[in-house]
């Protein structure tokens, strides 16, 4: 058994390696997946890059951030592939919460600018928002969101980066007003009466890739074999992990001390979709909360990482075009395709595609033949094109 | 780079919760050198302390989850006004290396001179190993204790249903580790597990 250590953080999204170990996937690869949890996403990036972990479950745009030199050190990471698509919420105080009742927010859960409209409607200071990380999709899906709907950043919006586990202590205490977060962290939040869910990620993009498996580049070179056996393991792990008759087994498995250490039903809900929004007890369900495998959730399209890449640059004021190269190189749809072909993975015909443009599943060339994608769509209707960047 | 960081005493943040900890970094920096520390006790609204301090360096415990929070400092004024980027990158991997092994993040605001660095680091770097040490130690100790507790109990079981000798259900335990190549500790908690499923 080769021996590999890789990092995790407790959130739900983390399945796709705990169960990879817990069910054997690793073994049959003939790895020894030693899983360690670590303390933050800077720690576990900074320990990938210096040798101390060889995989980590990562945060989607850590990789592109970190090949356009933002933040930690200058060693190439890429994403061998998606671990996980969608899985965030966003809640907010149960004040502003009562305000937005009576505005009159919409009943849909999924009715992102209905909600975003009422939110800024009842908003009367800054909206101060935390997210896990200053690189995540939570921070992307809230400037997204709210930007387009024209609340913005500095003037109504402030963007504090807050760790998951803390999440509901600064509710508690006042310091922000609103969250985006992994699960389970936002029902914790609703359990604990600090905070309502206004909607989850997958509102304000059907598609939007959460986790990656990611590796340093030098690793991959000097071990193809090893990254091979782990792209397979969690290949297999996410397959495992989108049958709904696997729900219970993976609640109970993540709920355990060592992994995220909270009751099976909390986590159960995110894998079922069934979020309980209130400590009143009221129930939305969102469609493809998350997603480990279905639609191609797991090949590491490098559109995902140009869009994520031109959002940053914009935000920054790096350049475009330089991002724009460096982002499409950390996405390995290359090794997806050489690793995870040969046992059965369906590959889509493109590397890239049109974001946002596909509002219901729709079928495409793949190598099979039965691949379906979508939806993808981002809630204002807008598709992003990667041929212009 | 400000004329501080090239004639003035360093300014160092030291984000730490636990006041023990905080002056034994404290101690081992003004033995290193001249230098200005301010100790971070609470970190509500962290971001903003630290920017009020403007310190060269910021110090922190790699198990701390707020950590996280200073990566918001490299984009707090945006990256290429006044960068900010852990020390590591103006140095030695080795030096990295040692610092994330002692359990220790430093960030330092970019542009400031490796010689500068490296004494607080070094210091720094030989306290967190202490500390981490410390912590591994107690650990190990706690571990041992609760295992202890769990081959009792199983011993107890033993002698209760079989009616062994404290010896002999000692024995016993150990033969079977032995034959499924497993720990004492592990089979132990195996039986006082299975006792308390049937009870």
């Amino acid at each position: 058994m080769i021996p590999v250590e890789a990092g995790f953080i407790p959130l739900v999204d983390a399945a796709p390696l705990i169960i990879a170990r817990e069910m054997g996937f690793a073994e049959e690869e003939g790895i020894d997946l030693r899983l360690h949890r670590q303390p933050s996403w800077s720690v576990m990036r900074d320990r990938l890059a210096v040798g101390h972990l060889q995989a980590a479950h990562m945060l989607a745009p850590v990789p592109v951030a970190m090949s356009m030199g933002l933040g930690g050190l200058a060693v190439p990471l890429d994403a061998t592939m998606l671990l996980s698509v969608n899985g965030t919420v966003i809640g907010v105080s149960p004040r502003l919460a009562d305000a937005m009742r009576a505005h009159g927010v919409s009943n849909d859960f999924m009715a992102a600018r209905l909600v975003g409209e009422s939110l800024i409607a009842v908003v009367t200071e800054t909206l101060r928002v935390g997210v896990p990380f200053p690189f995540s999709m939570h921070a992307e899906l809230l400037y997204y969101w709210l930007g387009s709907l024209g609340l913005r950043a500095p003037e109504g919006l402030e963007v504090r980066t807050i760790p998951p586990p803390l999440m509901a202590d600064a509710m508690a205490t006042g310091e922000i007003d609103a969250f985006c977060v992994g699960e389970p962290w936002g029902s914790i939040a609703v359990e604990r009466g600090v905070a309502e869910l206004i909607l989850p990620g997958c509102a304000i993009w059907r598609f939007a890739p959460e986790k990656v498996l990611a590796m340093a580049r030098a690793m991959i070179e000097r071990d193809p074999d090893l990254t091979r056996r782990l792209m397979r393991a969690c290949w297999r792990s996410g397959r495992w992990l989108s049958d709904a008759a696997h729900h219970m087994t993976t609640a109970e498995i993540l709920s355990r001390p060592g992994y995220l250490d909270v009751a099976p039903e909390i986590v159960e809900r995110s894998l079922s979709g069934r979020l309980m929004i209130s400590r009143g007890g009221e129930e939305r369900q969102a469609p493809r909360f998350i997603e480990f495998h279905g639609g191609a959730a797991q090949f590491p399209w490098r559109s995902q990482a140009l869009w994520i890449a031109t959002r940053l640059a914009a935000r920054t004021g790096l350049d475009r075009g330089d991002a724009a190269g460096v982002a499409r190189d950390c996405f390995r749809a290359d090794l997806f395709r050489s690793n995870l072909g040969p046992v059965g993975a369906d590959m889509p015909g493109a590397s890239e595609k049109l974001e946002g443009a596909l509002p219901s599943e729709t079928p495409v060339a793949s190598s099979t033949g039965r691949l379906f994608l979508g939806p993808d769509s981002f809630f204002d209707g807008r598709i992003f094109d990667p041929a212009d960047h | 780079m400000s004329q501080r960081q090239q004639s003035q005493r360093l300014r160092i943040a030291v984000i730490e919760k636990d006041r023990e900890r905080a002056h034994q970094v404290v101690d081992a920096l003004s033995d290193a050198g001249d230098y200005e520390v301010s100790v971070i006790g609470d970190e509500t609204g962290l971001a903003r302390r630290l920017s009020s301090l403007d310190p060269d360096l910021v110090l922190i415990d790699v198990v701390n989850p707020s950590r996280d929070v200073l990566e918001e400092l490299a984009l707090a004024s945006g990256p290429l006004e006044r960068p900010v980027a852990m020390f590591v990158e103006r140095t030695d991997d080795r030096l990295t290396a040692q610092a994330i092994e002692a359990g220790m993040s430093a960030y330092v605001v970019d542009g400031l001179h490796k010689d500068r660095i490296k004494p607080v680091l070094d210091a720094a770097i030989a306290r967190f190993n202490m500390v981490s040490r410390m912590r591994r130690e107690l650990e190990a100790t706690k571990a041992a204790l609760a295992e202890r507790k769990t081959v009792d109990r199983a011993k107890g079981l033993l002698m209760a249903a079989r009616g062994i000798s404290e010896e002999e259900a000692y024995a016993l335990l150990r033969r079977t580790a032995m034959d499924q190549g497993r720990k004492i500790g592990d089979v132990a908690a195996a039986l006082v597990t299975a006792a308390d499923l049937l009870k």
